[in-house]
């Protein structure tokens, strides 16, 4: 008896400071590592000419924003996710919806478009650089290219998911088939759709990488590149940590808008343990 | 009268399996049918074909022209589960044949009819299940049917939700004078809510059996002619194997 009413009481204790410090759960395991790092690299233990101290790429980052450099190479990088990412997944959704609603569309597509996935993208890249130059069309189309298939993926699953039985009520109302779209199979794929977005958006920062390291004048791959060449590690972290705060702030953003198309869901939003 | 919904010798296979073999049967006007018998005799399957969801059958479905008028199509139908869109909130639900032109007025009067007024803004997810199928019976209504088709809509929900549904539907059938074509394998459902029971049993399925049940309602649910009836069906269960 006694065991169990200690067993008891202790979730009660740790609930009341839970909150607080819950939300900061998260920064534990990165600023521990930063400080570590702050400190090997001063004390001498890292050579700072190869792994620059946490404080040393700050200043490179603040450099940078003084001068508009970072401006200049951020609106390039974002434009070209932007644009690339919009057009692959506007695409997909086209195509994933009429390969998913139609079974002679299916026929006819699906093998080619597997076939294609079965093609690494950066595979297509000196195609494009011989067609389209090195200009931005070739950086848009290989990032469109990456969005893709993740999108055209899931919606095509999701949509093959649907409980045939919500879509009898449909046929029960005599809904023709756009309205049977529009009502029932959209907003029921919708959550395989954000799934798909979600992927999408991480390889189109990927492929935005590999873009500017092949060919670029400006972005944030071409920071990369360019540290590279003139050694400066500290211009090449500065770039990657631009890099995940980027992916990082465009995926909050799509999982919000995520948490507000889907607030209907009933799914699991797993366990405290 | 004639008849508001006709099923004339309907043949059915899944395949070569053999499920429904000449079964007909008409629904009057304000007329209440419970068609009984065990799981997988097909009598889900027939209110499919009432219910314009399953063509591939021989046989006629006749309508009613009457039933064709107005918005509606003139039949409502309420399945084993509530099958409610999840992304819509329980009004949008009851309205959802006439999307965002449904009739507001109306859908509150269907919600207040089924005991729902409260919860027109939840969603599905937080209702219970017996006010989930509440809110599918009140999205049946919707359509102002002559005719409710009902595929064991009170199989899910414990027993004494149940018997509060089998109330409601009873009440609404008469306010509104709609015909009921109910799908039960529950004796005690197909009695208490019906003015006929047709017996559907054997191997491919056929009528055994119909039993009318002379009794004015409200119901007694204890009383000995319901039971002398139930008993009655059980033989005819017993005799054509179904049990």
């Amino acid at each position: 008896m006694r065991e169990l009413s200690l067993q008891a009481r202790q979730p009660a204790r740790l609930r009341r400071w839970r909150p607080s410090l819950a939300r900061l759960r998260g920064w534990l395991v990165p600023l521990a590592i930063l400080a570590l790092l702050e400190g090997l690299v001063r004390g001498g233990v890292l050579p700072s000419h190869q792994m620059p101290a946490p404080t040393q790429v700050l200043e490179t980052l603040s450099s940078l924003a003084a001068s508009g450099e970072l401006w200049r190479h951020l609106s390039a990088s974002l434009l070209r996710v932007g644009a690339g990412f919009a057009i692959g997944a506007a695409l997909a959704i086209l195509i994933g919806t009429w390969v998913g609603l139609s079974r002679r569309a299916e026929a006819y597509l699906e093998p080619t478009f597997q076939a294609l996935r079965a093609i690494p993208i950066l595979a297509w890249v000196p195609l494009l650089l011989l067609w389209l130059g090195i200009d931005e069309t070739p950086k848009v189309v290989l990032i469109a290219l990456g969005a893709f298939f993740p999108v055209y993926l899931s919606l095509l699953a999701g949509i093959r998911n649907i409980d045939r039985k919500l879509v009898e009520v449909g046929q029960l109302h005599g809904f023709g088939s756009t309205t049977l779209i529009r009502r029932i199979l959209l907003p029921a794929a919708l959550p395989s759709l954000f799934t798909g977005l979600r992927g999408a958006l991480s390889l189109a920062w990927m492929f935005l990488v590999a873009a500017e390291l092949i060919a670029a004048t400006r972005g944030v791959g071409y920071l990369l590149s360019d540290g590279r060449e003139t050694s400066r590690p500290d211009l090449v972290i500065a770039a990657i940590v631009l890099l995940a705060v980027l992916g990082k702030i465009s995926d909050s953003l799509l999982k919000l808008w995520e948490a507000r198309a889907l607030h209907w869901r009933d799914a699991y939003q797993g366990g405290e343990v | 009268m004639s008849a508001l919904l006709e099923l004339k010798s309907i043949h059915k296979a899944y395949g070569g399996r053999r499920v429904l073999e000449d079964v007909s049967l008409r629904l009057a006007p304000g007329e209440v049918i419970a068609l009984l018998g065990p799981s997988g005799c097909g009598k889900s399957t027939l209110l499919r074909i009432a219910a314009g969801l399953d063509r591939d059958f021989a046989g006629q479905l006749e309508l009613n022209p009457l039933l064709q008028f107005g918005t509606g199509s003139g039949l409502g139908v309420v399945f084993q589960e509530p099958r409610l869109m999840p992304w819509l909130t329980v009004a949008e639900n009851v309205g959802f044949a006439a999307g965002r032109r449904a009739d507001a007025d109306w859908v509150a009067q269907l919600l207040e009819d089924v005991g729902l007024s409260g919860q027109a803004r939840s969603l599905p997810r937080q209702l219970s299940g017996g006010q989930a199928q509440r809110a599918a019976i009140a999205r049946a209504l919707y359509g102002r049917p002559q005719v409710l088709l009902l595929d064991e809509p009170f199989s899910a929900v414990d027993a004494f939700t149940r018997m509060k549904l089998q109330e409601l539907v009873v009440e609404l059938a008469r306010r509104y004078d709609i015909a009921v074509l109910l799908v039960t394998h529950d004796l005690d459902e197909a009695f208490y809510l019906s003015d006929r029971v047709l017996i559907l049993g054997g191997t491919p399925s056929r009528l055994q059996r119909e039993i009318a049940v002379p009794l004015e309602h409200p119901r007694d649910r204890r009383s000995a002619e319901l039971a002398y009836l139930r008993g009655e069906a059980l033989t005819e269960l017993y005799q054509s194997h179904a049990i």
